[in-house]
């Protein structure tokens, strides 16, 4: 099926058109998960279909699946994810003959893995709620499920608390978020995103979610986030970060350009636009310097933290 | 034999204790038999734990601090009466001391808890505690040379020593360190010149008095390769933490090559003996950095490893070819694995800045533009040593565009600067980098331009060691290096005549992680507070 690890184009065509369609059945049947985990569904299911002969081509051709997908949607999640995925997967010892056995206890592990960051949202949510009093005045930054998630879990706890949300231009998703937090019957104001440091007098903390948490502990977010933690940073408020495991990524910018093109643009731009340097970037980062805790399912961390939890999972 | 001595012991201290009661004083000879009792029953004591119960090793110890009692209280004779009657018959418990009868068993609180004295009270507790302390580290199986230490120095808290080339101002380690080399046939290198007195505790010797001046031709204890290793460290000839391990080993490896075994000697045991005046010689002739230090614990575990049934030319190839691998995977495979890390961290148009002569900079330097990056360098330089322009020189021979400016110049040039790549003598536990003086000022001030600073730093310089100042443990190179003669004249030339002068040429400095943004290792790009994660995953791979 393969020579050299390239696949051959006709199947090339067939698989990637099947893949990208599960992968955005995935997301549009359930808007609530993360896109990484649509991205480790497509994979696993990938893995299931796959008529590959060898273990070698078996791990290629996943590594091209995630490279397809992370063609669809840039977030660095996906990217993480995937390769957190592959890694889980050929982590026992695959020393059996046969091969049907060998890909049997590689999807068993592939399916403990997605049950396993299916509930870490709510590992989170658990570990973050107590730390919003009662009283408390929240900022938080643009739409994220899981501070949603969090947010939830302290209204369920009979807390009053008051959320003030960015608008987050150029696609106001802090709209949307602010929507949610009115179902929940929680008292939300948007507000501007040049406002962010005009509000924060009136804040008791601050808190985001994460796009992907890089090695030195610093995260990767929606842009905005960075001027939000440098004030708060300045008004001596806790800024704290709630992500999943599975968004740890192995990169380590140094600071703002240091950050890969692949990541900075949504997949359209990149695929069709030419002249990138006149493109809006829509993810910033944030140093770890400017972050007082991360929220994860592995639990609460310091930024310093993350890279031995990153030493632990990735080596 | 041992309970009848306990027995007759306290009640010879009886009688002792009801005629001081009388006359208040202790003959010579008694004084002496109290004491000599004292000791009997410490090694009465140690035999008894050694092979009794812990219960057993309770009973003694309830009698012990009673009779102890006796020997230690001369205040109050009053008082001494009543603890004197339960010591024949301990168990029963006198009426006086019943409280403390029922915990004999139980645990090491003696009855005389209840004393009134404040003083005894806190002997006893300082007693119960020792004793406890004793009991513990029994369990845990430690030897019995510790409990006799134990009892004398519980009392102080236990130090760990200091290595000895940062006490030179105390001149009790001085005086041992001189015993040891005379022990081993080595010349003592004297310290030269005015010390600064933050300084003092160092050693600072003179580049004009080689050790090998003090040596006999031709030395019959040290190694000829090492002779002229101590030679070519002492006059600054190999400097650099990569260059000096790497002659250490091949040194070793002649070493190994010429050695041979003595008649009933084996050789794991005494090539390990043969090497350690080797190591206190190039010591003496320069103190030995923290990468030599970790291969010469290599050198010595590899050679203790070697198996007895090994001829001695199978033994001898085998240490040269482990000597071979450790060069080989810890310098230069580490070197190229760096390198193609750093290399990512380097784009066009960059403008990097580097200090001094470090040879991983320069490989990784030379690689990237072997590999077509578009960038130019800054090369930082500092007196007296203007390591700077060897850099200079390799990086302009590949064709790459330098400036060079002197340290302070620095915050001139910063502004233009989009990273900083710096070299590390070593990493220590706490994530401090100790590199050469003048990299902390570097770090400081690239930190204050919001400069990213890079440390590159192969595992095998990591160090165990924890330090936040320059001061605990440094270098002094010789002060004459520091004067100048420009147009004939030498400035400073008689700075011994004056007696407040004191010039101080530091070698090395430490840069607190907070500088740093980031280090890379041949494991990867880690950040400067994740060393000890390293120096974990390192001793569980051992």
């Amino acid at each position: 099926m393969y020579n050299g690890g390239v696949p051959r184009p006709s199947v090339l065509l067939e698989s990637w058109t099947e893949l990208v369609e599960y992968f955005r059945t995935q997301m549009r049947t359930d808007p609530d998960m993360a896109s990484a985990v649509a991205a480790i569904r497509t994979l696993l299911e990938f893995l299931r279909r796959d008529k590959g002969e060898t273990i070698l081509g078996l791990r290629e051709s996943l590594k091209w699946a995630t490279d397809c997908l992370t063609r669809v949607d840039s977030s660095v999640a996906v990217s993480s994810g995937g390769e957190l995925f592959l890694r889980f997967i050929s982590l026992t010892s695959l020393e059996h003959q046969d091969l049907a056995r060998c890909k049997k206890v590689m999807e068993e592990r592939g399916e403990l893995f997605l049950e396993k960051i299916s509930l870490s949202r709510t590992k989170v949510a658990k570990l973050c709620h107590t730390f919003i009093k009662d009283g408390a005045k929240i900022l938080t930054h643009s739409y994220s499920r899981v501070v949603l998630r969090v947010l939830e879990k302290a209204a369920a706890e009979k807390k009053r608390f008051t959320v003030y949300v960015t608008e987050s231009q150029p696609d106001t998703a802090g709209r949307q978020m602010a929507e949610a937090l009115r179902r929940l019957g929680v008292p939300v104001t948007v507000v501007l995103d040049a406002a962010v440091g005009y509000v924060l007098e009136k804040v008791d903390l601050v808190i985001v979610g994460a796009e992907g948490v890089v090695e030195s502990g610093g995260i990767i977010n929606k842009i905005g986030t960075y001027q939000m933690a440098v004030c708060s940073k300045a008004h001596n408020k806790p800024f704290y970060v709630v992500a999943e495991s599975f968004k740890f990524v192995r990169l380590y910018p140094l600071n703002q350009q240091d950050v890969p093109d692949r990541f900075k643009y949504k997949a359209d731009t990149l695929n069709n636009v030419s002249e990138l340097s006149k493109e809006h970037p829509v993810i910033d980062y944030t140093p770890p310097s400017l972050i007082t805790l991360l929220f994860t399912d592995l639990g609460v961390l310091t930024p310093s933290a993350v890279s031995d939890e990153l030493i632990k999972l990735y080596l | 034999m041992a309970d009848c001595g306990e027995a007759n012991g306290p009640e010879r201290k009886n009688e002792i204790v009801r005629a001081k009661n009388e006359e208040k004083e202790l003959t010579k000879e008694e004084k002496q038999r109290l004491r000599k009792e004292k000791k009997q029953q410490k090694k009465q004591k140690e035999k008894k734990d050694d092979k009794g119960s812990s219960e057993k090793s309770g009973r003694e110890k309830t009698l012990d601090p009673l009779s102890a009692s006796q020997v230690l209280s001369t205040q109050s004779p009053t008082q001494k009466v009543p603890a004197s009657a339960p010591i024949p018959v301990p168990p029963s418990g006198a009426p006086s001391h019943s409280s403390g009868a029922p915990s004999h068993s139980s645990s090491g609180a003696p009855s005389p808890a209840d004393k009134p004295a404040k003083s005894k009270a806190e002997l006893k507790a300082e007693r119960r505690a020792r004793q406890e302390a004793d009991r513990a580290s029994k369990q845990q199986g430690s030897s019995s040379s510790s409990k006799t230490k134990a009892p004398a120095s519980d009392l102080n808290p236990v130090v760990k020593r200091l290595p000895e080339h940062v006490q030179v101002d105390d001149p009790a380690v001085v005086k041992r360190l001189a015993k040891k080399l005379e022990r081993q046939q080595i010349p003592l290198r004297s310290d030269y010149g005015y010390k600064v007195s933050l300084f003092s505790h160092l050693h600072q010797y003179s580049r004009k008095a080689p050790l090998t001046q003090l040596l006999s031709i031709p030395s019959s204890v040290i190694h000829p390769s090492i002779v002229r290793l101590g030679l070519q460290y002492s006059q600054g000839i190999v400097t650099g933490s990569n260059a000096r391990s790497v002659a250490l080993l091949h040194a070793f490896k002649q070493v190994i090559m010429d050695y041979s075994t003595p008649p009933n000697e084996e050789l794991s045991r005494d090539l390990v003996n043969k090497l350690k005046p080797y190591i206190s010689f190039l010591n003496q002739c320069r103190p030995l950095s923290a990468s030599m230090g970790n291969a010469i614990k290599y050198i010595k575990k590899e050679i203790s490893n070697i198996p007895s049934q090994y001829k001695e030319e199978e033994a001898k190839t085998k240490l040269l070819e482990c000597i071979d691998k450790y060069i080989d995977e810890k310098v230069v495979l580490a070197a190229k694995a760096i390198s193609k890390y750093a290399i990512e961290k380097i784009s066009d148009g960059d403008v990097i800045l580097v200090y001094g002569c470090s040879s991983l900079v320069n490989h990784i330097l030379c690689e990237a533009f072997d590999k077509n990056r578009k960038f130019r360098v800054i090369v930082v330089d500092s007196r007296p040593r203007l390591e700077g322009r060897e850099a200079l020189r390799r990086l302009v021979q590949i064709g790459i565009s330098c400036t060079y400016v002197l340290i302070s110049a620095l915050s001139y040039v910063l502004p233009e600067v989009s990273k900083v790549f710096l070299g590390a003598h070593a990493l220590l536990a706490n994530g401090y980098v100790m590199s050469r003086v003048g990299t902390s000022q570097i770090a400081l001030v690239a930190r204050a331009f919001n400069v990213p600073v890079l440390v590159c730093c192969e595992t095998y310089k990591f160090c165990e060691r924890v330090q936040t100042d320059s001061f605990v443990s440094n270098e002094l190179d010789d002060p004459d290096e520091l004067m100048v003669t420009r147009k004939g004249k030498t400035q400073l030339e008689d700075w011994h005549d004056l007696s407040t002068l004191g010039l101080l040429n530091l070698v090395y400095d430490v840069t607190p992680p907070d500088f740093v943004d980031l280090v890379i290792t041949d494991l990867g790009m880690i950040p400067c507070t994740s060393v000890p994660v390293v120096l974990r995953v390192k001793n569980v791979d051992q």
